[in-house]
């Protein structure tokens, strides 16, 4: 569910991105927040319900990380509040100053908004000081950390970690390119604006930055992640997934000869869930691991809920998630095709 | 430590207060806008059909503020209750969860094709879509009370070595007695706020002698609405939801009610009065006898336990807090009633368009309902403390014991700031839609 509200949401935060970097006449504003106008509130609803989900399934990996994330979660928050009314506050008064801040305000924070979905990827693939181990004794239950934003070495193998080192940044990056990309296809597949066509370009050039940073994250994965591909070669078919994330970045050096708009899409889609599901078979049962050798790794195993929870939990969340679907496709079926006439935000 | 709680609950009552500003208006107005589509419907009267368009565009936004303003409670629970959410996140974590996948998927999905799909769906379509908005934000309402009941009254609980709350039964949850009466009480508390609202921008209309056929009709309805909402949401709602609290929670009683000693033959009811902790004791009181044993046990001697037959460990931790928000909602509740059964005269002797002081109480009661809302939420939450969940966790066991006082210290500041800011757009944003004013569009 995640992986889907990061597929949802991220081309909305890439969208954004674009807009910050790329769109300079009103009118290809105008084609971005149409683009993503009215779908960006129920793509956020996916982010509450991988919450929800979180919470109920694994109630202590939610208690456990976001209370040593504590920082940057907050700061998520206030980064996806500013995103929400720069996003729909703009269009409310013409006046130059008053559209220019909203401008920004969206575009801003939607760009720190991938840079730190692309942190917290990092960090969870770092790990952290479970228990807060200090010269081999636990300062807090085995479970529970706490991260400062940095240390002031930036490095993710100093004994005091911090949220943002020169690792995390990295995938931060990643993050970036990969949703400024993302965001770039929805635009295309959703509007015919003028902006296209340099987005194509855009998307060619960065997909080479975007290469050159996977490789290096996957150079560097080594030295913080000891042995990631042991699953792979326990498990062989688990390989599905790098080589998707394969398809989906190699198809996008393409994106000029698409003869459908939406093909983009697809690529940059594929891209980002295989590069979750590897991210997770690598590291899998562990979903957060611990950098100290006192306190264990927390796994599926050791963070779920009970047994007649889970079970009466995933009843209705079946349910549940029949509706969602349905609703999703309702949604979509209701806004398809080009949007750049539906004037969204306009009053 | 003492400073880590502090500072974790100043957040959280910030932010829910904040929050709840909103919801409790949606979730009333909903079933308004409902009401006016569906008189469209039956009468084609296409005044009907406006009336809710102007509200839909309030609903809107208002909805907007509860959303961006909803996720931080629910990230509250892991960043600044991690120990509570670890302890019981498989029992409340089910019903939060099935809010976020089941009413609020449904309603911001809906909320969408209300807003814009008017001319695609055609009317009876329309109808549904907002009939679904509202489903989806009374069932978002019923959940989120089906958690609130459970920190009240658990059930369907055991409790593991470690010191985890596991559930044993699913059904129990739902069938929690303290439920109902709170959902009720709280439903019909929000259709209060919705229909003072709509009465008091009515009145507005009115008394400016703009959109006037417009302001009869809010109201018109607001009027019907308010005086139907306000009687049920004190009686029988509100006198279930305080039966619950005698029997459930004595002590908490004692505490709103302003009760330091158990009185024989029959205890008093206190119309005013300061409390005095130190001296266990009401300062300047006005009181009538032998009524709160009446309204209590339907017996005009029946005893009623004051604080004193239980342990000063378990009192609420803010006996005035809690004594003066009960005496605040129930004083406003009483106004409530009054006001709009004189509006309600009025209306049937055709007078009320006329009346002129009707009409102004109705425009400056506007935040009235808000603050008998906001404090009938403090009565129930400082009435459960120092309890997290009734009897069995207590508050300051429930915070995350990493996080110090110091960055909860530095996030509050920023989610006051922020909302500081958040309101004065809102209110800036609301003005600018009541100004314009709802538009007849030509049949």
């Amino acid at each position: 569910m995640l992986a889907i509200y990061v597929v949802l949401d991220g081309y909305d935060f890439g969208a954004g991105i674009v807009h910050l970097f790329f769109a300079k006449k009103e009118k290809d504003k105008k084609a971005i927040t149409n683009a993503i106008g009215p779908f960006w509130d129920a793509n956020e609803v996916w982010l509450i319900a991988s919450g929800g989900v979180l919470f109920f399934a694994f109630p202590t990996l939610y208690a456990s990380s976001f209370s040593g994330f504590y920082l940057p979660l907050i700061m998520i928050l206030w980064l996806l509040i500013f995103r929400a009314i720069g996003l729909e506050l703009r269009g409310q008064i013409h006046h130059r100053l008053w559209e220019t801040v909203w401008d920004k305000a969206f575009g801003i924070a939607s760009f720190l908004l991938a840079l730190f979905f692309g942190i917290a990827l990092g960090n969870v693939v770092r790990g952290v000081n479970l228990g807060m181990v200090e010269n081999g004794v636990s300062a807090h239950e085995a479970h529970y950390f706490f991260l400062p934003l940095w240390n002031p070495t930036f490095s993710p193998t100093a004994a005091h970690l911090g949220i943002i080192d020169w690792f995390t940044i990295l995938l931060g990056l990643v993050g970036v390119v990969t949703l400024t990309i993302h965001g770039a296809n929805w635009i295309i597949y959703k509007t015919n604006s003028d902006l296209n066509d340099k987005l194509r370009t855009v998307i060619f050039r960065l997909n080479f930055a975007l290469l050159a940073l996977v490789i290096l994250s996957l150079v560097v994965w080594h030295v913080i992640a000891p042995k990631p591909f042991l699953n792979f070669i326990e498990t062989p078919w688990l390989w599905i997934f790098p080589i998707l994330t394969l398809i989906g970045l190699v198809g996008l050096f393409w994106v000029k000869a698409f003869k459908k708009d939406g093909i983009g899409f697809i690529f940059s889609s594929l891209f980002i869930l295989g590069g979750f599901a590897s991210t997770a078979a690598s590291i899998f049962p562990k979903l957060l691991p611990s950098t100290n050798s006192i306190n264990p790794s927390l796994t599926v195993y050791n963070v779920a809920a009970d047994e007649y929870g889970l079970s009466v939990g995933i009843n209705w969340f079946i349910i549940a998630f029949i509706l969602l679907i349905a609703y999703v496709f309702i949604q979509y079926r209701v806004f398809k095709g080009k949007m750049d006439d539906i004037g969204y935000g306009e009053h | 430590m003492e400073d880590m709680l502090f500072y974790d609950r100043m957040q959280f009552a910030f932010t829910i207060t904040f929050h709840y500003l909103f919801p409790q208006l949606t979730m009333g107005l909903s079933l308004i806008i409902v009401y006016f589509k569906w008189k469209f419907l039956r009468t084609q009267v296409g005044h009907y059909n406006d009336a809710a368009k102007f509200w839909m565009r309030i609903f809107a936004l208002n909805f907007a503020m509860g959303v961006v303003t909803g996720i931080p409670m629910e990230f509250q629970f892991g960043t600044n209750w991690a120990k509570f959410s670890e302890l019981t996140g498989g029992i409340i974590g089910q019903t939060l969860a099935m809010e976020g996948m089941f009413s609020f998927f449904l309603e911001s999905s809906f909320l969408g094709l209300f807003l814009f799909g008017e001319k695609l769906l055609g009317h009876k379509l329309h109808f549904v879509t907002g009939f679904l908005v509202f489903l989806g934000s009374w069932a978002s309402g019923f959940l989120i009370i089906a958690t609130h009941s459970w920190m009240q009254h658990p059930v369907g609980y055991e409790i593991l070595s470690n010191g985890k709350f596991v559930l044993n039964n699913f059904t129990a949850l739902f069938s929690n007695p303290w439920l109902l009466p709170s959902y009720l009480h709280n439903q019909l508390a929000s259709l209060v706020t919705a229909s003072f609202v709509m009465a008091s921008i009515g009145a507005f209309y009115i008394l400016n002698n703009r959109h006037s056929s417009f302001g009869k009709l809010f109201v018109k309805t607001g009027v019907v609405f308010g005086l139907v909402s306000s009687v049920l949401v004190a009686f029988p709602t509100g006198d279930w939801a305080a039966k619950n609290v005698v029997e459930h929670q004595p002590v908490t009683f004692a505490a709103m009610e302003g009760l330091f000693e158990t009185q024989d033959g029959g205890s008093e009811i206190v119309l005013i009065g300061q409390p005095n902790v130190v001296d266990k004791k009401l300062d300047n009181k006005i009181a009538v006898p032998n009524i709160l044993s009446f309204l209590t046990y339907k017996k005009w001697d029946a005893e009623v336990k004051g604080l004193n037959e239980f342990e000063p460990e378990n009192y609420p931790t803010n006996i005035p807090g809690l004594y003066y928000a009960y005496h605040i909602m129930v004083g406003l509740g009483t106004l409530f009633i009054a006001l709009m059964a004189a509006g309600a005269i009025q209306l049937w002797r055709k007078k009320l368009y006329a009346t002129k002081w009707i009409l102004w109480s109705l425009l400056f009661f506007l935040p009235f309902p808000y603050i008998a809302n906001t404090t009938g939420w403090y009565t129930a939450e400082l009435g459960r403390q120092p309890w997290l969940v009734y009897n069995l966790l207590r508050t300051s066991e429930g915070i995350s014991p990493t996080v110090s006082s110091g960055n909860t210290l530095f996030t509050l500041l920023g989610f006051i700031g922020l909302y500081l800011l958040l309101g004065m757009l809102f209110l800036i944003l609301v003005g600018k839609i009541i100004n314009k004013g709802p538009v007849t569009t030509e049949a």
